[in-house]
């Protein structure tokens, strides 16, 4: 799907946790995250500071989309 | 020589360990023949037999690849056999990723023959068709019986060190590999023969597989995210409650399109996924776990991008065929552009 989307022009930015995988289908914005059943969140913390962490990997996601790439590039901490 | 002693790697359901909330098992060795390896042990014909079986929980290996990888390779060494047996993983991807990644280490790292068996389509068959032999497997385990008929005589022949036949010949995931040998026609007359037959239209076999290199260009950056329409997107089949769509929890032949105006966050027992490929207690308590409305509604607010689109797009990513993904985002794609969507963040679980 992610190149499918990115074939039109519209840049895409994959948040995934298993990258391998994600490089291998062809994301060219990648933001690894926490789990694989929750990729946005984290149930062992409260609910405060489970916002923030998510807060935190979606602006990394903006930053990407900010950024311009010349080919698949792991957006990393 | 004596039997050829192999070491087994399944997963924690084909142990019988659990389905997806036991997905985060810890590598674990037992000393005996456990699921399918009972099959595999019958398909030695006596030749070989496995000595230990490692387990291991998918999401355990997939999210720790590096660590799980070290522990199973010392496990593994432990037994120093002569053969490494991982899967066969089907369609299952997260399996076939950890059975590609061990295969491969075991054979290039303690240089033990080893070979494993999945589904053409399965990430890990991409990954690591080039590095390792891969059985050619159906996309379920009801092909059980075919994926350990091919294995075991292939598993032979590389302990042993005979000589490995072409892909079609012994069932393997074709590595891209080019082997000289002589043939009674030359090159020219092969090639018109080739020609002839593709003009009348009939089936001919390529000499030379070229590889299917299908990259995309990288989209442009935003310039000014505050003016921006950012989308979301997700493979982690995130619905309305009931799942109104009846979109599959896996092999999924549908995607859903769903309208987010107005919605802050996305509340238990309003939304919840159809995945059946992982525990889906976390996604189903709170969804924003999976797809961000919470945090995008709040940067949306904050002017810090333009606006959250009023529609999400959603599918379940579990055994789900290429085909039927590309083809639901092309249909979808369509749609972001004549709505003027300028941006996608697209989450997979």
């Amino acid at each position: 799907m992610v190149k499918e989307i990115e074939r039109t022009g519209i840049p895409v930015v994959h948040m995934c946790t298993v990258v391998p995988i994600s490089l291998t289908v062809g994301a060219n914005r990648i933001v690894p995250t926490v789990a694989i059943p929750h990729p946005l969140g984290d149930p062992s913390l409260d609910l405060e500071e489970e916002k923030a962490l998510r807060r935190k990997l979606v602006e990394k996601a903006l930053d990407a989309l900010s950024t311009e790439v010349e080919e698949q590039t792991v957006f990393e901490d | 020589m004596g039997k050829i002693k192999v070491v087994h790697y399944i997963n924690q359901f084909f142990a019988g360990v659990g389905g997806e909330e036991k997905a985060d098992f810890e590598p674990e060795v037992r000393e005996e023949v456990v699921g399918p390896g009972m099959a595999l042990n019958a398909g030695f014909k006596g030749e070989a037999e496995i000595v230990a079986t490692v387990i291991c929980g998918d999401s355990y290996f997939g999210e720790n690849m590096e660590e799980a990888k070290a522990r199973i390779l010392d496990m593994v060494k432990e037994y120093n056999p002569d053969l490494f047996i991982a899967g066969p993983a089907f369609n299952a991807g997260r399996y076939g990723v950890a059975c590609g990644t061990i295969t491969e280490a075991v054979q290039n790292e303690l240089g033990i023959p080893a070979i494993t068996g999945m589904y053409v389509e399965n990430p890990g068959a991409d990954m690591f068709k080039k590095d390792v032999y891969i059985i050619s497997t159906r996309d379920s385990a009801a092909g059980m019986r075919d994926a350990i008929g091919k294995m075991a005589p292939l598993a032979l022949k590389v302990a042993k060190g005979e000589e490995i036949g072409s892909p079609d010949e012994e069932g393997y995931i074709p590595r891209g590999i080019r082997k000289n040998f002589f043939t009674d026609k030359r090159g020219s007359q092969r090639a018109v023969e080739m020609l002839l037959k593709k003009i009348r239209g009939e089936e001919f076999e390529t000499e030379f597989e070229m590889p299917d290199f299908d990259r995309v260009e990288p989209g442009k950056a935003i310039e000014d995210m505050s003016k921006a329409t950012i989308a979301i997107v997700t493979s982690g089949g995130i619905v309305p409650a009931g799942n109104p769509d009846h979109i599959e929890s896996s092999s999924a032949s549908k995607y859903g399109k769903y309208d987010i105006d107005g919605v802050d966050d996305l509340v238990e027992g309003e939304w919840e996924t159809a995945h059946g490929g992982h525990d889906p207690v976390y996604a189903n308590l709170d969804a924003d776990r999976v797809i961000p409305v919470d945090t995008l509604r709040q940067l949306e607010k904050e002017g810090k991008i333009g606006k959250l689109h009023r529609y999400y797009y959603s599918t379940v990513g579990n055994g789900t065929a290429v085909a039927s993904a590309k083809a639901f985002a092309s249909e979808f794609s369509k749609e972001l552009v004549e709505d003027g969507v300028d941006a996608v963040i697209l989450t997979s679980t």
